[in-house]
């Protein structure tokens, strides 16, 4: 191939010049060139190696559909892989390398692997992992773990660049009344049609331009084309990709924001991921050339025909000297006779017997019955062998010498959005091609995506698009007709494989992945004559043009093999994206401290500033730690448990759950959702109770105060706060829907501090109004009270305990929590108490045999987790039904929960350690620890969890704690959980 | 995306609501049996077609919706509250 940029072509601006390095040599190109077009014009012929046998590539397309050029775009963390050099376009300082070759894509030591292709057969990568026949030697073993490495690093084309994106990305939503994908005439009539009746339409185009196949028409000016959109007042989005169709019109695109300039900065996304809701969508996405399948199909040079036009009428350039079109159809009649007229010597080999074309160059040479066999070369194109087309098997008629040759095996209308949709594509054996299916959805094909093939019919098939959208939106009922799908003068003829005669052909089907014909054979000899099976047997359509140009030809292969036609071997469904999508876009700002929402309590400030460090909890961020002295975690953690339950210490607790529940029934529908008694909860009391699922399983617990007669504040663990809203409001909507209540989350607006140990009693008295309100006579175990701060803020207060010593609460509206802490604090500190965090308040309920979500886990039953007796027997209540159902009750060996200390008390274990009988470590054994802790108390390691029939069972038997993970093992003692105070003494004081 | 026209808040993306259950469950009363419970809760049709549904809508109004929706197009036939009293407000409305 000698190509070059000519005069009197193309569309280009040559009066701005663009500088580009290629290879790390620099070129030039002009204002309008794609990269493809501007190496084309610098007759680069080499621009990739190919997938598995690293054979040369050159340009093949000018679209999307490109399987040749594959690039890698800029460097370090800029580094883009796997672009298509045929839609990118030239920016100035453009850099641009081949990939999937070493040292370079002129010279790789890679190729090798041509000459090991049999090696490297369908199928190869599943044979090769299953070991090696006939007894899969070395499978699993770790020398075939090692040659897995090797494999896998050379698999895949180009490299990421491992660095973060330094690119920034958004996502945008928008609503139309019509959305038009396809700017082609089809798209571009449609568009008007809709506009002309005032309606909002949206018109989509993947390209930097207007037109679709248009553009490589002289005539075609398309800034005329936008100014009369615009006029009209449709919003176009070039430079956008609908990647994806989804329900209810529901469209996802991608917009293109910078990647056609060189920017470096961050005050504009790089793409913008848009999420459209349309009334109606038309496709307008236009139709494929295909290429056939004949030896050395893929010798640099090779391209289809349709692109060679685009290149020289749109980016002036000539891509060969001497032509040669090979083709079964009408459509290259006239890029051959502009190639000619452009100065380039044409012969055309047609399959067909004869043809009669209008205004057709007599001077081209066109042989008839005559069919491309093989291509002689191996860097670049020197001759084209070619065959008899009627005499099979086919073999060398002639050779002609050629620097070129141009493809059209037909065209496949681009049915890949409504594919999306599980539309079926129908074969149309008239068009050879498969046609979009029927839809009931407000989704309309025309134009050559409808197999419309000429510009007049596919004109008319946009203004009928346009009508039908109207109908089917119920604005008019207007009579409208499609044009009928083909249009060439000819009929077409099928031609997808000229199958070589000789043993080791290089027969392409899908080039990306370098899927060969005789792949496709093998395919069938194995058995995966399935499309799905040979899609993912011979990876066939499964590299990143998803089988764009490949496709049917595997397909009329296998029918071929099978005796069937095209339609009864299947298609292979479509799935989004369209073309590739970066994971950036895909993620837009939802990324570092944006992947995902992040809660805060109102004294979240105030826990920083006195140096608090912090862990997640779902989305919240709670106090872990507050580290004196460079503290580690233990150490503070135990000091901060100690100082608790020697003094006192204040931990915030405001993430928990918090719902008001209203209303005369309040009693009535609380009881019922409660396994335990509340019927008869007297005012000014609280409670602890256990909310079980429809299963009987438990799902969340927490306590809940009775704040008058008809009025409860409900405490929910912080993980389940919002499961039990939703739970609470779909028992009031959907089945008690006579009861008169109302639940309202609350959580947001009260703040609250836990107050814990011997002291806390004085601190709070300290802090208030009337210390006399909180005297034990006046509030007593599980009481609580409305109080009023020293500063007059009015809060409540109520006497519950996680940590086991004499503890409250104290909630107060949300604005005021910095103010309360700051009082709190202050007298905390004059009691040398201090603040603790998660990890202290998880030591100090560990030690008491508290559960919390690590226990109640979704498989636990009331009984399992010791607290049967607040199961209630005297009512009913949700899951009271299932809780002793008989699978349940009927298994007496269940988990139950219970305590573990090691038997060497200088021992550790970690949450997760697999509890086993001595003699029997295996498997999931008969138990698991949920909790851990250090005691201070105890002086050594303690942890809650499971066992199968509990303490009764195992207390005087040593066990064995199993840590696979951690490689560890040790000896444990089974134990109550309620390791400390278990009369509860101390919170009664 | 399925979008949902909730009777208050008017058409939203899915991702606004969440799934509840099946709509056509009559849960028995909570001193029903256990077999009457375990018919309610474990037992399901695997309908295809079109079946009715419980959504909330979580991130709008929280209102508990019954939609009849289409298991094989994801078409939506009809959404209305669950709430017999929700049903008759949002007919007043009209
Ligand atoms: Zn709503």
């Amino acid at each position: 191939m000698s190509s070059k940029r000519i005069d009197n072509f193309g569309k280009i601006n040559r009066d701005k010049i663009i500088s580009f390095s290629w290879e790390k040599k620099n070129y030039f190109g002009y204002e309008g060139d794609t990269l493809a077009s501007a190496l084309l014009a610098n007759n680069i012929k080499i621009v990739g190696r190919s997938f598995k046998y690293h054979r040369p590539r050159g340009i093949m397309s000018c679209g999307v559909e490109e399987s040749g050029a594959l690039v890698t775009l800029g460097s370090f963390e800029k580094r883009d892989p796997n672009v298509r050099a045929t839609s990118q376009e030239l920016y100035q300082g453009l850099e641009a390398s081949g990939q999937n070759a070493f040292p370079n894509v002129n010279f790789d030591f890679g190729e090798i692997n041509n000459y090991l292709s049999r090696f490297f057969a369908a199928g190869f990568y599943y044979k090769t992992f299953m070991g090696l026949p006939p007894f899969e030697w070395g499978s699993g073993t770790s020398i075939w773990m090692f040659f897995e490495k090797i494999i896998r690093k050379a698999a895949g084309m180009g490299k990421l660049s491992r660095l973060p994106d330094p690119d920034s990305y958004e996502h945008a939503h928008d609503f139309c009344d019509i959305l038009i994908v396809g700017s082609g005439p089809a798209g571009i009539a449609a568009a008007k049609e809709a506009a002309d009746k005032k309606l909002d339409v949206i018109l989509v185009e993947q390209d930097s331009v207007l037109g679709g196949d248009q553009i490589a028409e002289k005539e075609f000016d398309t800034n005329k084309t936008l100014q009369e959109l615009k006029d009209l007042g449709v919003r176009i989005m070039n430079r956008t990709t609908a990647f994806g169709l989804y329900d209810n019109c529901v469209i996802g695109l991608i917009e293109r924001i910078t990647d056609h300039i060189y920017y470096d900065k961050k005050d504009i996304p790089r793409q913008r991921f848009w999420t459209i809701r349309a009334k109606h969508i038309i496709v307008g996405s236009g139709s494929l050339e295909r290429h056939i399948a004949f030896n050395n199909n893929d010798i640099p040079g090779v391209m289809t025909v349709n692109a060679a036009k685009h290149y020289l009428n749109r980016y002036g350039v000539l891509t060969g000297k001497d032509i040669v079109i090979a083709t079964n159809n009408d459509s290259v009649y006239n890029t051959a006779d502009l190639l000619s007229q452009a100065g380039a010597k044409v012969i055309i080999l047609d399959s067909r017997k004869e043809i009669k074309l209008d205004n057709f160059n007599n001077n081209i040479q066109v042989k008839f019955e005559t069919v491309p066999y093989s291509i002689n070369g191996s860097r670049k194109i020197k001759s084209i062998d070619i065959a008899d087309a009627n005499h099979q098997p086919y073999s060398k008629i002639d050779s002609i010498s050629c620097d070129q040759v141009l493809i059209s095996g037909g065209w496949s209308p681009a049915v890949h959005l409504l594919s999306h949709r599980g539309v079926k594509a129908k074969w149309n054996a008239e068009n050879l091609c498969f046609l979009p299916g029927d839809t009931k959805e407000n989704i309309t094909m025309i134009g050559s995506a409808r197999g419309i093939w000429n510009k007049s019919d596919c004109i008319k098939s946009g203004i009928a698009g346009a009508l039908d959208a109207m109908n089917h939106m119920g604005l008019s009922k207007t009579n409208y007709f499609f044009p009928k799908e083909g249009g060439w003068s000819n009929p077409i003829q099928p031609l997808y494989e000229v199958k070589y005669n000789k043993s080791r052909s290089k027969s392409f089907v899908d080039y990306q992945h370098d899927v060969t014909a005789d792949d496709v054979r093998l395919a069938h000899r194995e058995g995966f004559i399935s499309v799905e099976h040979l899609k993912r047997y011979t990876t066939l359509g499964m590299a990143n043009d998803q089988g764009k140009m490949g496709n049917i030809i595997g397909l009329s292969l296998m029918a071929d093999l099978l005796d069937k036609d095209i339609p009864e071997v299947g298609t292979t469904v479509f799935r989004p994206p369209y073309t590739p999508v970066s994971i950036g876009a895909l993620a837009g700002r939802n990324v570092g401290k944006h992947f995902r929402p992040l809660r805060v309590t109102p004294m979240h400030k105030w826990n920083l500033d006195h140096g608090a460090i912090m862990i997640d909890v779902g989305l919240y961020q709670r106090p872990w730690y507050f580290p004196k002295n460079n503290e580690t975690l233990s150490e503070s953690y135990i000091r901060e448990t100690t100082t608790v339950r020697k003094s006192v210490g204040v931990c915030d607790v405001t993430s928990l759950g918090k719902i008001a529940i209203q209303g005369p029934d309040a009693t009535e529908f609380i009881n019922r959702v409660y396994s335990n008694a509340f019927a008869k909860l007297p005012i000014g009391k609280t409670r602890y109770g256990i909310m079980l699922r429809d299963d009987g399983i438990v799902m969340d617990d927490g306590t809940s105060w009775r704040l008058s007669e008809n009025e409860y504040l409900m405490t929910t663990s912080t993980a389940q706060a919002g499961k039990v809203m939703s739970w609470l409001e779909e028992l009031l909507q959907t089945r008690w829907t006579d009861l008169k209540v109302n639940v309202t989350s609350v959580s947001e607006q009260w703040a609250a501090a836990a107050i814990s140990g011997p002291r806390s009693r004085d601190v709070i008295k300290n802090c208030l109004e009337n210390p006399s309100l909180i005297e034990n006579k006046n509030l007593p175990f599980m009481g609580f009270v409305s109080a009023n701060l020293k500063d007059g803020t009015p809060c409540r207060i109520v006497r519950i305990s996680f940590s086991g010593e004499l503890g409250y609460e104290i909630y107060i509206g949300s604005d005021y929590a910095n103010s309360m802490m700051d009082l709190i604090w202050k007298e905390v500190q004059n009691y040398n108490g201090c603040l603790y965090g998660l990890e202290a308040l998880g030591a100090l309920r560990v030690e008491k045999g508290h559960v919390t979500g690590a226990e109640l886990d979704g498989r636990v039953t009331i009984e399992d987790a010791g607290l049967g007796k607040m199961a209630s027997t005297k009512k009913s209540y949700i899951g009271s039904a299932m809780r002793t159902r008989g699978s349940l009750s009927a298994n007496k060996d269940r988990e139950q929960l219970v305590g573990f200390f090691p038997v060497d008390k200088k021992e550790t274990f970690d949450a997760g350690t697999i509890v086993c009988e001595k003699n029997k470590i295996k498997g999931s054994g008969i138990g698991r620890i949920t909790s851990v802790t250090h005691s201070p108390e105890l002086g050594h390691w303690i942890g809650i969890g499971f066992v199968q029939g509990g303490k009764e069972k195992w207390h005087n038997t040593t066990l064995i704690g199993s840590d696979p993970v951690r490689n560890k093992q040790m000896e444990l003692e089974v134990v109550s959980p309620h390791m400390i105070d278990p009369e509860g003494k101390r919170m009664h004081a | 995306m399925i979008r949902i026209k909730c009777p208050y808040c008017g058409e939203r993306d899915h991702s606004e609501f969440t799934y509840g259950g099946d709509a056509s469950i009559n849960y028995p009363s909570l001193d029903a049996s256990e077999a009457e419970w375990t018919e309610a809760i474990f037992f399901r049709k695997n309908i295809k077609g079109f079946q009715k549904e419980t959504w909330h809508h979580l991130n709008g109004c929280r209102m508990w919706l019954e939609v009849e929706r289409s298991t094989i197009t994801h078409e939506i036939k009809s959404v209305k509250p669950c709430h017999p009293d929700l049903q008759k407000l949002m007919e007043l409305k009209k």
